[in-house]
């Protein structure tokens, strides 16, 4: 939730005082800019939101799995951009008559196998997730990256015994960084941005290319901003950035 | 007046809310459903074991509380009732520090015994017990509290020992503070959801708690979640209303 909607809240509480100097300072801020996205995609967006300079208004990023975010909008959060990690959840944004317009595909991301520093357990294919005492975690199948984990042990015709099913693909990163999982699947990009781990590689005819599309929502009280940022995660300077943040490009 | 109905509302229309968009016709089907029945099956048995533990240990606990005095008796205090206010998060970011395979006590018994407490139903249960048993601990010290010493003491003049003047006079006196203790510690074990989905993970079966089963399914099948939500409302309804005058009373 915003700022302003909890000040809105507090606001309509106390007898929805319209005067009062908390609505005042709305004026002066530049306006948020809600932008909703898949948590894979936080260290890129975080970095394109510092050099994007367009000061009418002020990126404020929503960051949790996209299936969340979904369940969010769906509802009736107020976002102004959404960015998914797969198409699936934009198709039932789309579906629902929420978007404005088409989503377009921004980037691509592959799947890794994420062991901690030094990888000392030796993993080197999906096929070691299966050996004994190996503690293995992944997104939950809800979770894009929990599909596309399923995608690619189908591929690999391997079975795994989770230890956990996290409700976002940074979760099993943190399980893997905290010590208590040995190993998980997770976005190139992840393991790109991420010092406390290493990846694995998986190999190609075993691994799944993620879609991320884009797009602005109907309800949105700065379609032109929106589209704004739209343009410029699809700009050169865009996707210069989220290729340098792991991310294939469009 | 005005602001006493509008907190009420607020209050109420969550409640109504759930209960409007219930998917009534497919209730009895949704709470039966392989993944719900899990879920249902696997909290009742954790929270059931959070508060035998809490029992266990609440117990010795509270009465340890009421025999101390002065400072050491606020420590003890706020260290006991630290997890009430303790964003329960933190409460499992702590467990896994302390218990995790890195963590102080943790990494010694994965070492020496491999054993590894995260994403078991015991670490569930340890999830819960942490939050919970504070509201046991709370009751039974204030049972103790007004528990009338001349029992104890005449007990004791008629030549009683320790262990049995606790047996036998103070533990059925405390009978209803320990009573009123454990269910609302289990009413808490019951609805726990940050603590043990950051220390015990998510699995169906093994971990998957209500709770957790109602954030995990609102995002796929909302239905199910709402339904979830329902028998939790349920539960705590009946709580209230077999508690009555007792809850307020212990706290």
């Amino acid at each position: 939730m915003t700022r302003a909607a909890a000040a809105l809240f507090a606001v309509a509480l106390l007898g929805g005082c319209q005067a009062s100097p908390i609505c005042a300072c709305a004026q002066v801020a530049p306006p948020p800019l809600n932008i909703f996205a898949a948590v894979s995609l936080a260290p890129a967006f975080q970095k394109i939101a510092m050099e994007f300079s367009h000061a009418a208004f002020d990126p404020q990023f929503t960051f949790a799995g996209t299936q969340t975010l979904t369940t969010q909008i769906t509802e009736g959060a107020s976002a102004d951009v959404f960015a998914s990690a797969d198409i699936t959840h934009m198709e039932a944004i789309q579906n629902a008559g929420l978007l404005a317009g088409d989503p377009q595909i921004f980037a691509h991301n592959r799947l890794e196998i994420v062991v901690a520093k030094g990888n000392p357990k030796g993993i080197s294919s999906l096929a070691d997730l299966t050996r004994p005492g190996i503690v293995v975690v992944l997104a939950d199948p809800s979770v894009p990256a929990g599909k596309y984990a399923q995608q690619a042990l189908a591929k690999a015709h391997v079975t795994v015994h989770p230890a956990s099913l996290e409700l976002q693909v940074t979760g099993v990163l943190t399980k893997v960084q905290l010590g208590e999982a040995d190993a998980g699947i997770v976005y190139v990009s992840d393991i790109f941005t991420s010092t406390s781990v290493d990846g694995v590689p998986i190999q190609d005819d075993q691994n799944v290319l993620a879609d991320y599309p884009i797009g602005a929502l109907k309800n949105s009280d700065h379609p032109a901003e929106a589209r704004a940022f739209i343009d410029y995660v699809l700009s050169p300077e865009g996707q210069g950035i989220l290729k340098a943040s792991g991310f294939l490009g469009a | 007046m005005a602001l006493a109905g509008l907190g009420l509302l607020f209050f109420l229309l969550p409640l109504a809310g759930l209960i409007l968009r219930a998917p009534w016709d497919q209730a009895v089907a949704g709470v039966t459903a392989p993944e719900t029945a899990t879920a249902l099956e696997l909290s009742l048995f954790c929270s059931l074991a959070a508060t035998a533990v809490a029992i266990v240990l609440g117990i010795p606990l509270a009465l340890v509380l009421s025999r101390t005095t002065g400072n050491l008796r606020n420590l003890l205090r706020a260290l006991t009732t630290l997890p009430m206010v303790l964003p329960p998060v933190v409460g499992g970011v702590a467990l896994l520090l302390a218990f995790g395979r890195r963590g102080i006590v943790g990494s010694f018994l994965y070492q020496a015994f491999g054993i590894q407490i995260p994403f078991t139903t015991a670490a569930a249960v340890m999830a819960e017990t942490f939050v919970a048993m504070p509201f046991l601990v709370i009751a039974v010290e204030a049972g103790l509290r007004s528990l009338d010493p001349r029992y104890e003491e005449a007990a004791r003049a008629l030549g009683a020992r320790g262990w049995m003047v606790f047996a036998r006079v103070t533990l059925p006196l405390l009978r209803p503070a320990i009573f009123s203790g454990a269910v609302l510690c289990w009413a808490r074990a019951l609805g726990e959801f940050g603590a043990t989905i950051t220390f015990a993970g998510n699995f169906p079966g093994r971990t998957q708690t209500v709770p957790v089963a109602v954030y995990v399914a609102l995002e796929t099948r909302p239905d199910s979640a709402i339904v979830l939500s329902l028998v939790l409302l349920a539960v705590s309804l009946a709580i209230l209303v077999g508690m009555r005058d007792r809850w307020l009373g212990a706290l």
